[in-house]
């Protein structure tokens, strides 16, 4: 394989870069600027199954930031010193998810997004935040984490209020406040591992790690905030808002950016503390996190009229069904019955993320097209779209029965193995995950009978399918559900089963830093 | 008891800085508290860099009769500082929202917000 060690840096300089020369580039051509960015978020596709592959065969890839030997860190008296980017399975399989979204998101903009003055910002700022992504994924220092966190929430709360309505603005404003209350929240937890350990390193923290009554505030601040960011109740007010209000495909990056938050919490529950805390109590309060936020999600998405706004509250409810697969891995671990569904149950958690950021990334992508023909995200004015657009019926449809986890699409092969893990902890947790994908089916028969089905609307006979680059981004996502429906035997042992695997295994983690 | 002041400070900064985000309805006050969080934040930061008697860790610039074992460590200063900038980029965007805001509902007030239900 074309394998180069610097390709970690490389994935996170390329697009920092590329969203400068941006404007640059605009001033010249409108073409070549879009040709320029789809160029960039293709290559990024390419390095990231690149370095994927490698981790997924050869273990975890380390890169020093400025060092001579960049696969080495160097060490003075245990303390790695410089910038250490470490990528293991977790946060390769993370990776692939941004690239994915990103690659997606920024062919659909070219023509969901109207040319004016703004546009080529636009495309810096969609750079930026698939930085920022990507930065927050494959760092194995704290305070680099707390920066790319600040940089992701910066660039994206600016996408959200890229159209300037009222609601946009509104929706970016209670954004920016929830993430940078989050993001000051992780700084106090970085500094009270500073204080006590003179540490930055996450391996070189969980190393030395005593889990004394600061460290415990440092759980406590660190898992808040980062349920915060990830839009589970009860902090999830902020999601319905930004996400119905943003532009489309910037509403899919979010739901890749919240991801990133919840590989975060994910990084910090599993090897930063790992089994030193009391993971039965954490894990049972990420399960109840995870039940709450499937439930009062799916309720409250029932009676929206806004499309867009329905939908956000389905991703705070299938945030859910993440919450509770790794919840219940935690609540095992150590235990005799982790090995035996605890792995069953992160693996459903862990494919979950992957399979929701395609699906609905995919759903917002289609009411963004109903939005660009219509001009409107109110069902009650929406009504005989599948007459003309037929390819966008055909997405929305594979989408809501992959969301709803109905075979052979995606949803259903992350939901089954769910089901299954957590009936054998209680099976009252299977017959709530169950009730919520039902009614997370039932409301998204309403969408489709309001919006697609029925006879054509007078108002709005002049409704075309739309441009084919949208359609393009909506395939591409589409490709990945069938995909990983057809062959989830495969994705889960080569892509989800290494990421469990690097998720539970702290030792590998710290002494791929530390050595030995 | 004296050095615990800047603690009690930092905790009292948190305290204030959270309650004006939850209780205050002006939306440029809460935009105050979150200020006022990210300086106790700050504080904290530069309070653990504090060392009695430490000199500025330059080598050339060394007092004479000071070790280097004297010098502080410049760490906490380096964070507190990229915590600072990113601070002063998050209060120009919230400003320039609340700008935004003011200009379309001609309030302030958190409660005339659009976004409900």
């Amino acid at each position: 394989m074309i394998y180069n060690e610097a390709i970690p840096a490389i994935l996170i300089g390329l697009p920092l870069l590329a969203a400068f020369i941006t404007p640059i580039i605009n001033l010249a051509s409108r073409k070549a600027r879009n040709a320029f960015v789809i160029a960039v978020l293709a290559i990024e596709e390419l390095l990231i199954i690149l370095l994927a592959w490698h981790v997924f065969t050869d273990g975890i890839v380390i890169y020093t930031m400025g060092a001579k030997n960049p696969g080495i860190v160097p060490l003075q008296a245990a303390v790695p010193i410089r910038i250490v980017l470490e990528i293991d399975g977790m946060a390769a399989f993370m990776g692939l998810i941004s690239c994915t979204v990103a690659m997606a998101a920024g062919i659909y903009s070219i023509s969901f997004i109207k040319e004016g003055n703004g546009k080529s910002r636009y495309y810096t700022l969609l750079l930026i935040m698939l930085a920022g992504m990507l930065g927050m994924e494959f760092t194995g220092d704290l305070f680099n984490l707390f920066v790319f966190l600040e940089i992701l929430s910066i660039a994206s709360c600016g996408l959200i209020a890229y159209r300037q309505h009222a609601d946009a603005v509104e929706g970016a404003f209670k954004y920016l406040v929830v993430s940078n209350i989050a993001a000051l929240f992780v700084l106090f937890a970085i500094a009270l591992f500073y204080a006590q350990y003179d540490l930055l390193n996450i391996a070189a923290i969980a190393k030395v790690m005593q889990y004394t009554q600061l460290d415990k505030i440092a759980l406590v601040l660190l898992v808040a905030a980062f349920a915060m960011k990830c839009g589970s109740v009860p902090m999830h007010f902020w999601a319905p808002d930004s996400y119905s209000t943003a532009p489309a495909a910037i509403t899919a990056m979010l739901v890749a950016a919240s991801q990133a938050s919840l590989y975060a919490l994910f990084r910090v529950c599993f090897t930063l503390y790992g089994s030193l805390m009391d993971y039965q109590t954490i894990g049972l309060a990420i399960i109840i996190f995870g039940l709450l936020s499937m439930f009062i999600g799916v309720t409250m998405a029932l009676p929206q009229k806004d499309i867009k706004r329905l939908m956000a509250y389905h991703a705070i409810s299938q945030t859910g069904y993440m919450l509770l697969g790794v919840g219940v891995g935690l609540y095992l671990l150590g235990s005799s019955d982790f090995n035996v569904y605890g792995i069953k149950a992160m693996e459903g958690g862990i494919f979950h993320i992957i399979n929701h950021a395609m699906y609905k990334g995919l759903l917002f992508l289609t009411a963004g097209a109903i939005y660009y023909r219509l001009g409107t995200r109110n069902l009650n004015e929406m009504g005989g779209l599948g007459h003309t657009m037929k390819f966008t019926s055909i997405f929305f449809i594979i989408g809501a029965l992959a969301i709803a986890g109905i075979p052979p699409f995606n949803g259903f092969a992350s939901k089954l193995l769910i089901y299954e893990a957590c009936y054998k902890v209680s099976p009252i947790l299977s017959i709530v995950a169950m009730l919520v994908s039902v009614l997370t089916l039932a409301s998204f028969i309403k969408v489709f009978h309001s919006a697609f089905m029925g006879p054509k609307m007078h108002d709005v006979k002049d409704v075309k399918e739309v441009p084919k680059s949208m359609l393009v981004g909506m395939a591409v996502l589409t490709f990945v559900i069938i995909f990983f429906g057809l062959f989830p035997g495969w994705v889960v042992s080569h892509i989800v089963h290494p990421a469990v695997m690097a998720l539970v295994d702290k030792t590998a983690y710290i002494n791929a830093v530390m050595g030995g | 008891m004296i050095w615990n002041v800047p603690f009690i400070t930092v905790a009292l900064l948190i305290a204030i800085g959270l309650y004006a985000v939850m209780f205050k309805r002006n939306l440029i006050k809460i935009a105050i508290g979150i200020t006022i969080i990210e300086s106790g934040v700050n504080l904290f930061l530069i309070t653990l860099g504090y060392r009695k008697g430490g000199v500025a860790p330059i080598y050339t610039n060394l007092p004479s009769g000071v070790t280097p074992q004297q010098m502080v460590l410049p760490v906490p200063q380096a964070l507190t500082l990229t915590s600072i900038v990113i601070g002063v980029a998050v209060l120009a965007l919230m400003l320039s929202f609340i700008m935004k805001m003011y200009q379309h509902n001609k309030s302030l007030d958190s409660h005339s917000r659009r976004l409900k239900g």
